[in-house]
C-alpha cells in the first residue's frame, strides 16, 4: 500500500527533524540510512538514530498532529483546524529539570469520536477510535509495565453484568507488546525504545459509555422584516448543553451550521465576550467559537441571517450542525491506565506522564 | 542552473576549503563543507570545488564522509576524470576496520552514475557480500542490483546470482528481504526471483523477524509459490494466520491477499479470511490517515463485489464526517448505496438526504445519484426525498434531480407515473446542460402523461437560438417529434419551428443532419416515423443486471493489495453490461437505430423485433439461466448444423441474437447457449443435440428457452427467427 509506505515515511522524519534549511543535511542523514535504492532498509527509530551522529540536532519534540498537515491527496481543511491539541502536547517542560530533560515517558490514550445525533437527539450512530501511545525519552528502558482497568471487557460476548465495565469491541496491539498478563490482570509489557510508538489501538461502535458531550437544542424560524421589499431573515437559536462531569471542561469547541444559500450579513447575540461567530458566505455557514465550555453549562446564542428571497423550502438547508472540540483528561470509553511501572527501577529521576484526550473526529447534530 | 554571482562564492569556498587554517580546526572545516552541500541543494553549481571535497573526505569524522560522499555522487557525472581520483579514495575506506566506513564507502560508489564503473564496483561488493558485519552485507546486496542497473543489457553475472541465493539464509532479516529485492531487480526480464520450495519455507519461518515493510514485500513475493499439497497449504495457512490480525493494515491487507490467492481452490477459507479480516479493514477506513482511510474504503469496496452482506451491519461506518474530504465522501456514498437492505434503508436515505444540500455541488449532485440507485429498490421512500429537494429551487439540485429521475423511469418503469407528476408540477426547469437534456428526454418520452409538456416544450423553442450546447438541441429535436406522436395537436404548430430552425440556420453538422433525418421521416408518413423513432419506454432487465450480483473472488484478488482499486482501473467485465445503460446521452442515439424486423417465412402473421442490447456476461447469463423456468421447449426437426462456429455466430448474429458459449466440434451431447432481447424482454435459450436424457435429440436439434418476463408472443417470434436462420446453414452442408 503506497499510501501507507509514504505516510509512515513522513511519520519517520517530522519526528526527527525541525526543518530548518541549516539543518537540511540531517535531513538527507536520515533518509539516506532510511532507504536505499527506494527499499526500505528500516523504519525503527532507534536504529535511524544512531546513523545521525551529529550534535547539532535539536530534536524538538515530535507533536502529535504533525501528522495531520501531511496531505497526499491536497491541502487540509478542517483537520488542522481541529486538531492542534493544547492537551496531548501540552507543554510540560516547566517541571524539566535540567538533567531530568531527558528522563521522561509519556503514555498518552488518545480516542477519537465520531457522533451523529439525530433530529429528535437521539443517538444514531457512535464510534470510538482510540490508541494508547508512548512517548519515550528515557535513555535506557528494559521493561514497562502499563496497567489498564481490570474490568476492561473485550468483544461483545464478554459483557459482564454490572455495567461500570470498560468495553472495547475489539484492540490490537503493537508487535512487541508481550501479552502474557493480559487476560488475567490487564497488563500490557512493552520495553519501549526512545521515539513514539502505538501500543494499543482500539475500537468501539455503536454504542457510546457515557452520554454524548453535547446536546443541542435548536430552533430556526422564518422572519419577513418587511414583506413588501422581500427582505426576510432566518433566525436560528441554538442552545447547547455540556454534558461533561462539572469539573471537566471542554476546549476549542466550534459549531459550523450550514445557512440558506444567498445569506448576506449576520448579527448575533451571544452570552459571553469570548465567544466569537462569523458568517461565511463561501461555505454557506456560520462558525459559532468557544474557546472553554466547562462541564454542565448551557450556552444560548441567537443568530439572524439576513436573505434575500427566502423560501419556505430554504429552510430545508438549514442542518445538519457539525461540531469539533476537545476534551482534555477524558477518555469516552472509560478506558483508564492504572499504573505504570519501570522495571528495573531506573537509576535517577525518571518522570511518568499519563495523558488522557477525547477529539471529535466527527460530530454532527442533524436539525 | 548557475545563479547569479556563484563564482563568487564558489571562490570563496575554494579559499576557505584550502585554508590550511581552517583545515585544522576541524569544526570550522565541517562547517564550510556543510555550506557547500547547502548550496549544492539550493541548485548552486559548485562542482568546481571536487578536488578540495575529495581531499575533505580523508576524515574520521562520519558525518562529514557522508556529507562528502553525498556531494561525490552528485557530481561523479558531471567529471567522471576527477571521479576517478575519488573511486581510490573510496575503494580504500571500502578496507577500513569500521564497518559502518565500509559500508558508507560502499553505497555511495554504487550510486556513481558513471560508464564504466562497474570494473571499479564489482570487486568491493562481492567482498561485501561475505563481509562480517550485516550492515555491510546489507549495503553490498543491494549494490549487485545497482550495478545491473549500470548496464542493464549486459548477460547476468551467474555466480552473483548464485551468492544471492544463497544469502537468503543470512541471519540478518534486512539482508534476506534485500536479496529478494537485488534478485528481482537483477532477474526482471526472466520473470524476477524464482520462490522455491525450500525458500518458501525458510521466508515463511523468518517472517516475524522481519519488520512490517519486510513483512508486506516478502508476503507479496510468496504470491509466486504454489504448495504442492493441501496439507503443505494448510501448514502455511495457519503459520501466517496471526498476520492476518497484525496492527499494522498493510501486512493485514498483503496477507489476506496471499490467503486468497492460495486459497483459491477452497472458497470456504477464502470467506473465512475475509471474514476474519473484515475487523481490520473496517479499522482502516476509520484511520487516523485520510490517505489510509481512503485505500481502505477501496478495498472495502472491492471486498464487496464477491461478499455484499460482510459489511452490512457495519454501514454506519460508512456515514460521512463532516470534515472528510469528498474523495472519501465519494468512496463512503457508494459502499452505502451498496449496503442499503429492508433494515437500514430509512436511516441511509436520511444520511444521503443530509449529504444533497452540501456545500459543494459535486458531493450534492453524487448524494441525489446515489438516493436514484436506491430508488430502484425502494421507489417511495426515495421519491419523496426527490421531490422534496426540487422544492429548495437550486439549479445544481434541481438538474441533478430531473437526471436522477430519468434514469430511474428508464430503469424502473413503475415509478414512472410519480415522476411525470413530479415534473409536471416542477416549475423551474434546469439551466445546465445535462439537466436540460434529462428533462427534455422526460417530456418526449412521456409526454402524454404530462399534462404542462407542450407548453416546457415551447419555451425550449422559443430558446433554442440563444441555446448553445448542440447536445441540447439535438434531445429537444427528438423530444419533438416524439412529442408530436403522442400529442399531435397541440405539437403541430410548434413542430415546425425547430425543424427549420436547425435545417435552415444551425452551424452544426449533426444538429443538421439530424433536423433533417425527422424532417424526411416525416415526410414519409407518420406511421413511418412512430415506428423509427419510439422505442422502449424502459429496460425492466436492466435492473436485474445492475442489480447486486455476487462474484467470484477469483474476479478481483488479482488486484486486491495493489494500486488496481485505489485507481478503479481494474474493469470488471460487468460493467460494460451497465455502463451502456449508464450513459443517457449515447441511449438517444441508441434509439434512433431502427430495430431489426423480420418476418418469418413459417408463420407470416408474427412479427417480432429482436435487439442485441448490452451484451450479457457468462456469469449473469449462468445465474439467470438457473434461475429461471423453461417455458418453452421444441424439437427444430433438422439435425445441429455442421458449420464453423464463426459462421454460425455471424449467421445468429445477423438476426440480432447472440451467441454465448458452444461445445466445440463433434463433441455429444453438444450445446449451445444464445441470447437475445425482444420488446421489453430477454430471452435465453440452449441449443442441444445427441443428450441420451432429452427425449428426440438423437436426430434432431432440441431448443429450451427460458425468458424475463415472460412474453409467449415473444418466444413464438423467436423460434421461428431461429429455424430460418439455421435451417439454410445445415442445408448448406
Amino acid at each position: 500500500m503506497v499510501v501507507n509506505v509514504l505516510s509512515f515515511y513522513f511519520y519517520c522524519h517530522t519526528k526527527q527533524i525541525s526543518l530548518k534549511s541549516t539543518q537540511l543535511y540531517v535531513f538527507y542523514l536520515c533518509v539516506s540510512d532510511h532507504q536505499d535504492f527506494g527499499y526500505i532498509q528500516t523504519t525503527s527509530t532507534d536504529i535511524l538514530k544512531n546513523f545521525i551522529q551529529t550534535e547539532a540536532v535539536s530534536s524538538k519534540p515530535f507533536s502529535l498532529f504533525d501528522l495531520s498537515n501531511v496531505g497526499l491527496f491536497g491541502a487540509e481543511t478542517q483537520q488542522s483546524k481541529v486538531a492542534p491539541s493544547v492537551a496531548a502536547s501540552r507543554p510540560i517542560m516547566s517541571s524539566r529539570g535540567e538533567q531530568g530533560g531527558k528522563n521522561e515517558i509519556f503514555v498518552d490514550v488518545i480516542e477519537r469520536l465520531s457522533v451523529v445525533i439525530g433530529s429528535k437527539g437521539v443517538l444514531m450512530k457512535a464510534d470510538i477510535q482510540g490508541e494508547i501511545r508512548i512517548k519515550c525519552f528515557l535513555p535506557t528502558c528494559s521493561e514497562m509495565r502499563i496497567g489498564l482497568n481490570e474490568e476492561l471487557s473485550i468483544g461483545k460476548s464478554q459483557l459482564k453484568g454490572y455495567s461500570s465495565a470498560v468495553r472495547v469491541d475489539e484492540c490490537r496491539f503493537h508487535q512487541a507488546v508481550k501479552l502474557d498478563e493480559f487476560d488475567t490482570f490487564r497488563i500490557l509489557k512493552v520495553c519501549p525504545s526512545q521515539g513514539e510508538q502505538t501500543v494499543m489501538q482500539y475500537q468501539l461502535c455503536d454504542e457510546l459509555p457515557c452520554a454524548p458531550p453535547f446536546q443541542l437544542f435548536p430552533s430556526v424560524e422564518k422572519d419577513y422584516v418587511n414583506r413588501s421589499v422581500n427582505l426576510s431573515m432566518v433566525l436560528i437559536f441554538l442552545k447547547l448543553r455540556c454534558d461533561l462531569p462539572p469539573k471537566s471542561t471542554a476546549l476549542n469547541v466550534s459549531i459550523t451550521v450550514p445557512v440558506p444559500k444567498g445569506s448576506t450579513s449576520m448579527s448575533q447575540e451571544l452570552s459571553s465576550p469570548d465567544q466569537t461567530a462569523e458568517l461565511q458566505p463561501k461555505n454557506k455557514a456560520l462558525l459559532w467559537e468557544i474557546p472553554r465550555f466547562p462541564g454542565g453549562a448551557q450556552l444560548s446564542a441567537l443568530f439572524k441571517v439576513d436573505v434575500p428571497g427566502l423560501s419556505s423550502a430554504s429552510l430545508l438547508e438549514v442542518g445538519p450542525v457539525s461540531m469539533s472540540f476537545e476534551l482534555p483528561k477524558q477518555t469516552c470509553t472509560g478506558l483508564q491506565i492504572r499504573f505504570l511501572r519501570l522495571s528495573p527501577t531506573q537509576t535517577g529521576l525518571s518522570q511518568r506522564w499519563v495523558r488522557y484526550v477525547t477529539h471529535s473526529d466527527s460530530y454532527t447534530i442533524r436539525i | 542552473m548557475p545563479y547569479l554571482g556563484s563564482e563568487e562564492v564558489v571562490k570563496e569556498l575554494r579559499r576557505a576549503l584550502s585554508n590550511p587554517n581552517v583545515q585544522a580546526d576541524r569544526l570550522r572545516y565541517k562547517n564550510y563543507i556543510t555550506k557547500v552541500i547547502r548550496y549544492m541543494t539550493q541548485g548552486l553549481d559548485v562542482s568546481a570545488l571536487f578536488m578540495d571535497m575529495v581531499k575533505a573526505s580523508a576524515t574520521v569524522d562520519i558525518v562529514q564522509k557522508k556529507l562528502v560522499y553525498l556531494y561525490m555522487c552528485t557530481y561523479a557525472s558531471d567529471k567522471p576524470d576527477l571521479a576517478l581520483l575519488a573511486i581510490n579514495t573510496l575503494r580504500k575506506d571500502c578496507a577500513d576496520p569500521n564497518p559502518m566506513v565500509r559500508g558508507l564507502a560502499l553505497r555511495n560508489m554504487c550510486n556513481f552514475r558513471m560508464p564504466g564503473m562497474t570494473e571499479y564496483i564489482e570487486q568491493p561488493i562481492v567482498a561485501g557480500l561475505r563481509d562480517k558485519a550485516s550492515y555491510v552485507r546489507r549495503v553490498a546486496v543491494l549494490g549487485c542490483a545497482k550495478m545491473h542497473s549500470l548496464q542493464p543489457n549486459t548477460e547476468i553475472d551467474g555466480t552473483i546470482v548464485n551468492e544471492l541465493y544463497a544469502l537468503l539464509r543470512d541471519p540478518d532479516p534486512v539482508v534476506v528481504v534485500n536479496c529478494l529485492r537485488a534478485l528481482e531487480e537483477i532477474l526482471k526480464d526472466e520473470g524476477g526471483v524464482v520462490i522455491n520450495k525450500p525458500i518458501a519455507h525458510h521466508l515463511l519461518n523468518r517472517m516475524k523477524d522481519l519488520d512490517s515493510w519486510a513483512q508486506s514485500e516478502v508476503l507479496t513475493f510468496l504470491l509466486r509459490y504454489r504448495p504442492r499439497s493441501d496439507d503443505e497449504l494448510f501448514d502455511i495457512l495457519s503459520l501466517l494466520d496471526a498476520f492476518l490480525l497484525s496492527s499494522h493494515a498493510h501486512v493485514a491487507v498483503a496477507t489476506l491477499r496471499l490467503f486468497l490467492h492460495l486459497a483459491s481452490a477452497h472458497p470456504t477459507v477464502q470467506a473465512d479470511a475475509l471474514l476474519r479480516t473484515s475487523a481490520p479493514l473496517l479499522a482502516t477506513c476509520g484511520a487516523a490517515s485520510r490517505e489510509l482511510r481512503f485505500a481502505g474504503l477501496c478495498h472495502v469496496q472491492q471486498v464487496m463485489r464477491s461478499q455484499p452482506g460482510l459489511f452490512g451491519t457495519h454501514y454506519k461506518r460508512f456515514f460521512c464526517g463532516y470534515s472528510e474530504p469528498s474523495y472519501i465522501k465519494f468512496r463512503k456514498m457508494e459502499i452505502l448505496v451498496e449496503l442499503v437492505n429492508d433494515e437500514n434503508v430509512s436511516l441511509v436515505l436520511e444520511e444521503l438526504r443530509s449529504y444533497c444540500t452540501d456545500v459543494s455541488p459535486e458531493l450534492a449532485q453524487a448524494a441525489i445519484a446515489a438516493i436514484g440507485r436506491i430508488a430502484r429498490t425502494y421507489s417511495e421512500k426515495c421519491l419523496d426525498i426527490l421531490t422534496g429537494l426540487l422544492g429548495l429551487k437550486q439549479d445544481h439540485i434541481t438538474s441533478a434531480v430531473i437526471q436522477t429521475f430519468r434514469d430511474l423511469v428508464w430503469f424502473c418503469p413503475q415509478s414512472t407515473a410519480a415522476v411525470c407528476q413530479t415534473v409536471g408540477a416542477c416549475v423551474d426547469s434546469p439551466q445546465d446542460s445535462e439537466g436540460k437534456q434529462a428533462l427534455l428526454w422526460l417530456l418526449g418520452e412521456h409526454g402524454d402523461q404530462i399534462s404542462s409538456a407542450p407548453y416546457v416544450m415551447e419555451g425550449y423553442i422559443d430558446g433554442l437560438k440563444t441555446e448553445l450546447s448542440s447536445a441540447v438541441k439535438m434531445e429537444l429535436l427528438t423530444a419533438a417529434v416524439k412529442m408530436f406522436l403522442c400529442r399531435p395537436a397541440e405539437t403541430q404548430d410548434m413542430l415546425g419551428r425547430p425543424l427549420h430552425y436547425c435545417i435552415e440556420e444551425e452551424s452544426d453538422v449533426c444538429v443538421r443532419d439530424r433536423a433533417l433525418l425527422y424532417y424526411r421521416l416525416l415526410q414519409r408518413g407518420v406511421e413511418e416515423t412512430r415506428k423509427v423513432v419510439t422505442g422502449p419506454k424502459s429496460d425492466p432487465s436492466m435492473s436485474v443486471l445492475t442489480g447486486r450480483q455476487e462474484e467470484p473472488i477469483s474476479e478481483w484478488a488479482s488486484t486486491f493489495n495493489t494500486l488496481g482499486p485505489l485507481a478503479g482501473c481494474d474493469l470488471c467485465p460487468q460493467t460494460d453490461a451497465t455502463s451502456a445503460a449508464d450513459q443517457p446521452s449515447c441511449r438517444a442515439e441508441n434509439e434512433l437505430l431502427p430495430d431489426v424486423t423480420l418476418s418469418s417465412p413459417d408463420d407470416t402473421e408474427e412479427e417480432i423485433s429482436l435487439s442485441l442490447g448490452p451484451p450479457l456476461s457468462h456469469e449473469t447469463f449462468e445465474k439467470m439461466w438457473l434461475d429461471l423456468e423453461t417455458l418453452h421447449r421444441q424439437t427444430l426437426g433438422f439435425p445441429r448444423p455442421r458449420a464453423a462456429p464463426d459462421t454460425l455466430q455471424a449467421a445468429l448474429q445477423l438476426v440480432k441474437i447472440q451467441t454465448l458459449a458452444f461445445t466445440p466440434g463433434d463433441t455429444v451431447p453438444w450445446k449451445a447457449y444464445i441470447y437475445t432481447r425482444s420488446t421489453e424482454t430477454l430471452i435465453l435459450a440452449e441449443l442441444l443435440q445427441g443428450d441420451q436424457q432429452a427425449p428426440g435429440s438423437d436426430e434432431s436439434l432440441v431448443v429450451s428457452v427460458k425468458q424475463q418476463p415472460v412474453n409467449q408472443h415473444a418466444i413464438r417470434g423467436f423460434v421461428s427467427v431461429l429455424k430460418s436462420v439455421l435451417w439454410p446453414i445445415k442445408s448448406k452442408n
